[in-house]
């Protein structure tokens, strides 16, 4: 009795208490705790060869200082202006015609009337998900090579086309092919939130609205949509952040000279004049820009979100 | 009496059916099917010809003639492929790797997310912090080869496995599973019982956590498997890149001249296009023939990450 009125009155433990109590909690901590220190933490200081020329051979005490000159050399790069240029386009576009394709398809999958149906084709349609790059990007290539993939194949033989679309060859259509593939690959996958938001709204506001004669696009506006609001809110702002990111597995394997252009973005440009380039202090500070940059952006849209009164991430 | 209520239960389900059979099948529904039938056809049929030419004769591959069934079958070009050696090495070796680091990462998961999913422990903020910035904010490329570089993990084959088993998103998906799906009341009975936390977590909250624990062992094997540009910054040898970063060195190669490069000594008979189907089914296999059977798992993994994302 005394002990539980001890316990009511101090709600904070000791760090004494708390150990001898929860060691074993701790002591199970350290191994997730020591993977972030050896493997996130300490390359953080690393980052400061951007105020630096870095040299690998001379490494971090070696290479001379040179202030913020790095980042006045990469602001008067061409390259980086240019891909800074694509990437920023490609993933609005990808945010434009990329996000709204989930929520259409979870309503029309939630509109379907036979369950098994809906159970295999959710399953088909999850399937892009589970597959590396490399696999689409090859499977891309069969399909829309210029003379021997099945699309310019199949639409030469019938007579529709004489020579073949050059799908991945030439910078415009590879622009729109490279981004419906994103769209196929993230839809089904996409719908899963989606669907889960929907099994929360409330079954009695259909049949409510069903009694007052509300048709099924009716529903699907007035109950289906407001019902996932939220979510579609929040999966907007971790998108949102995502507008500066790009991804090198995604982008290299869809490489060609021809469409160099569109194709040359932030991660690829890390990645070349990094690693394959040696200008390490450009590419860090590159990359240290994008990250930045995309940090603000979700605190940003979160603060918006939360001012439109939505919940918000953080 | 009994009776009379079965028989009301039973005029109440017809009841129902009757309603449905109201509702009945408009050219909306029609269309819904035919939109969610050809968008399954573009996540199918592009596999069915890779698979079909895969096994068809040069000479119909050659011909164009080839689109969803198969002439002329044989099966030289995995033959090549095994002759060949290095692609079937590459498949053993990622097995490896995988099943290493999904052991490892489950473990380093489930090590973060047990104490974490304590609302008493106290430090709780800060360490949940630490762990959960590295998924905002990292280092970047070039400092983080650094740092490989100077552990001595470059060109080796733990460099694939290290630095990834913890990973921020998991921990948070098996945290709240924890939080939602295991009873205090259980723990705090066996903890009253004088149990203590670990032997707690091994005994009542993995053996209540399976299916979450199935779905984040997936997880893991599945973005192991599939990611390779970790090859490309810290792989040098041949010998210890994964079978995905060589289908994606064939794509990169055939995208502009189409060949495929296999050593001399597989003695390549068949076609370009023949040989780089056979290698894209070799590697996409594996996962199309799981798939189906843990696909439910994933979804639950999904819903869960989805509660609180």
């Amino acid at each position: 009795m005394a002990k539980n009125k001890k316990a009511a009155v101090m709600t904070q433990t000791t760090w004494k208490n708390a150990l001898k109590r929860d060691w074993q909690l701790y002591l199970l901590l350290l191994f997730p705790l020591a993977m972030v220190a050896v493997f996130n933490y300490a390359a953080y200081p690393g980052l400061r060869m951007v105020f630096m020329d870095y040299n690998p051979v001379k490494g971090y005490s070696g290479s001379p200082w040179v202030g913020m000159g790095t980042f006045r050399k990469i602001f008067q790069d061409a390259d980086f202006i240019n891909a800074l240029k694509s990437s920023i386009a490609f993933n609005l576009m990808d945010l434009l015609v990329g996000f709204p394709m989930p929520i259409i398809l979870a309503l029309i999958l939630n509109e379907l009337r036979y369950a098994g149906f809906k159970k295999v084709t959710q399953t088909i349609l999850y399937l892009p998900h589970f597959l590396s790059w490399a696999i689409i990007g090859s499977v891309a290539y069969t399909m829309f090579r210029p003379t021997t993939g099945l699309v310019n194949m199949f639409l030469m033989n019938l007579g529709v086309i004489q020579d073949g679309i050059p799908f991945l060859t030439e910078k415009w259509h590879w622009a729109a092919t490279y981004l419906l593939i994103g769209v196929w690959q993230g839809m089904g996958w996409g719908t899963i939130i989606y669907l889960a938001a929907i099994t929360g709204i409330n079954g009695e506001l259909y049949e409510a609205a069903m009694i007052d004669g509300a048709n099924r696009w009716k529903r699907m506006w007035h109950i289906t949509l407001p019902g996932i609001k939220g979510t579609v809110v929040t999966l907007l702002i971790m998108n949102l952040g995502r507008v500066m990111g790009s991804n090198l597995e995604r982008l290299s394997v869809f490489a060609n000279t021809q469409v160099r252009d569109f194709q040359y973005q932030l991660a690829v440009y890390i990645y070349n004049k990094g690693l394959q380039s040696g200008k390490y202090s450009m590419a860090t500070a590159v990359n240290l820009f994008q990250s930045l940059v995309g940090v603000a952006l979700v605190l940003l849209s979160d603060k918006i979100a939360k001012m439109l009164g939505e919940e918000g991430l953080l | 009496m009994a009776k009379k209520k079965e028989q009301v239960v039973k005029n109440a389900d017809t009841g129902s059916g009757g309603s449905r059979a109201i509702n009945k099948f408009r050219i909306s529904d029609a269309v819904m099917m035919l939109i969610i039938i050809l968008l399954c056809a573009t996540c199918i049929l592009p596999f069915i010809h890779v698979a079909v030419k895969s096994v068809s004769g040069n000479s119909y591959v050659l011909a164009k003639q080839i689109y969803f069934l198969p002439k002329g079958i044989n099966f030289d070009a995995y033959a090549s492929i095994f002759r060949d050696g290095s692609l079937v090495y590459a498949m053993v070796y990622s097995v490896v790797v995988t099943l290493i680091f999904t052991v490892l990462g489950m473990l380093a998961c489930t090590c973060a997310a047990y104490p974490l999913s304590k609302k008493r422990l106290k430090g709780k903020t800060g360490i949940t912090f630490l762990l959960m910035l590295p998924m905002y904010f990292t280092a970047g490329i070039i400092p983080t080869f650094v740092l490989f570089y100077d552990l001595k993990l470059y060109d080796t084959m733990w460099v694939l496995i290290w630095p990834l088993i913890y990973s921020p998103y998991n921990m948070l998906i098996m945290k709240t599973f924890f939080q939602s799906n295991v009873p205090d009341s259980l723990e705090e009975s066996a903890f009253l019982d004088g149990a203590s936390n670990i032997q707690i977590l091994c005994k009542i909250v993995l053996p209540l956590s399976k299916p979450i624990l199935a779905t984040l062992s997936l997880f893991y094997a599945v973005g192991r498997w599939n990611a390779y540009a970790d090859n490309m910054y810290y792989i040098k040898t041949d010998r210890l890149k994964m079978a995905q970063y060589k289908l994606f060195q064939m794509v990169s190669s055939a995208s502009e001249s189409q060949s495929v490069t296999l050593s001399e000594a597989a003695a390549v008979t068949s076609t370009p296009e023949v040989l780089q189907a056979a290698f894209i089914m070799f590697v996409t296999l594996p996962i199309i023939c799981i798939y189906p059977f843990l696909q439910k798992y994933f979804v639950k993994g999904a819903m869960v990450g989805a509660v609180k994302g």
